[in-house]
């Protein structure tokens, strides 16, 4: 495949799929996931420790060169997404932040509005800031004017593997944004991914579908492969679809007489 | 005195416990926790300085898998 590297804020990415790091049943895990995709970027998220817990820190397990990117996962407002942010920051964990401002517990759609904030003053602060959001041409374009390294719109409610619902939304985001535009959330296959790669998707970002798979690390694998089948079929241009058949084969020299 | 640890009241019989104490004494290690003190992130540096006062509000806070 040809070179088609990547750069936000100056680290290069090669792998188009962000993989996160939930739902693994360890750290062990997670990490032959992340070498088995190649990912060059994955999650984390922040939480309360109990006394007592386990000492063993999931950064550690995240393979060298892979970039972290910090979940505001817990959020409800743009103040708490800036606390997150800030925390992870202090934490050694860098400037990648992952905007994640949610205030409905059933669906786990995110406040657009709120995460448009977080990401004004994060951006102002120096963090490099992904925001998830809810695909909308007004919000993205405005993300995008204040600084956002792209746009992350959800395919489907985050877990539910239902693939991309919002496709047409995020086709005319592709089209009108400058930022990349990253599929985040709702992807159940790997021919999802790939469906996101073909329309001109920058990356997109899985987890569940992974985790919850019965081999991850095969699945994983898979993803990584319709990632790369979908860019390269972007960037070679997709066939055009027509109502009527055309002959692949040639229309003469038929082995038959005609009347 | 009376502190909240992560949204939780909890009674502290020590006169004086630094920041230091408290996570020692939870059994985490320094290394894998962020605290905040109302809301103030506190360098790790300064732990041993910092000494409990009574209301004081504190987060500790450490990393998980998260998508």
């Amino acid at each position: 495949m040809r070179e088609d590297s990547w750069e936000i804020g100056g680290v290069k990415i090669n792998c188009r799929l962000f993989v996160g790091t939930g739902k693994f049943s360890g750290h062990a895990l997670m990490r032959e996931v992340l070498l088995a995709a190649k990912a060059d970027v994955t999650t984390v998220a922040l939480r309360r420790v109990e006394s007592g817990a386990r000492a063993d820190n999931i950064l550690d397990y995240v393979p060298s060169g892979c970039k972290v990117m910090i979940n505001t996962s817990g959020a409800r407002t743009a103040d708490e997404a800036v606390r997150i942010a800030r925390l992870a920051k202090a934490a050694g964990a860098g400037n990648w932040i992952k905007i994640e401002v949610i205030a409905d517990n059933r669906y786990l759609l995110p406040d657009n509005l709120e995460t448009l904030k977080a990401t004004e003053t994060l951006v102002k602060e120096g963090f490099v800031v992904f925001p998830y959001m809810s695909p909308d041409l007004a919000v993205a374009r405005r993300l995008a004017e204040c600084g956002a390294a792209a746009v992350m719109p959800l395919g489907a409610p985050i877990g539910s593997n239902r693939g991309l619902k919002t496709k047409e939304l995020v086709a005319i985001m592709i089209r009108e944004i400058k930022a990349p535009i990253i599929v985040d959330a709702g992807l159940g296959k790997p021919s999802d991914a790939c469906e996101c790669m073909e329309m001109g998707c920058a990356a997109v970002l899985v987890n569940t579908a992974i985790a919850v798979s019965r081999n991850p690390i095969d699945y994983a694998r898979a993803f990584s492969q319709a990632v790369q089948a979908g860019r390269l079929a972007y960037l070679s241009g997709l066939a055009e679809s027509v109502a009527e058949a055309r002959a692949s084969s040639p229309l003469t020299g038929f082995l038959r007489n005609e009347d | 005195m009376k502190v909240r640890i992560n949204g939780v009241d909890e009674m502290i019989s020590e006169a004086t416990l630094t920041l230091q104490q408290l996570i020692a004494d939870r059994g985490l290690s320094p290394k894998q926790v962020v605290v905040e003190v109302n809301l103030q992130i506190i360098p790790r540096e300064q732990w041993p300085q910092i000494t409990l006062q009574d209301s004081d509000s504190i987060e500790i806070v450490s990393f998980v898998g998260g998508g």
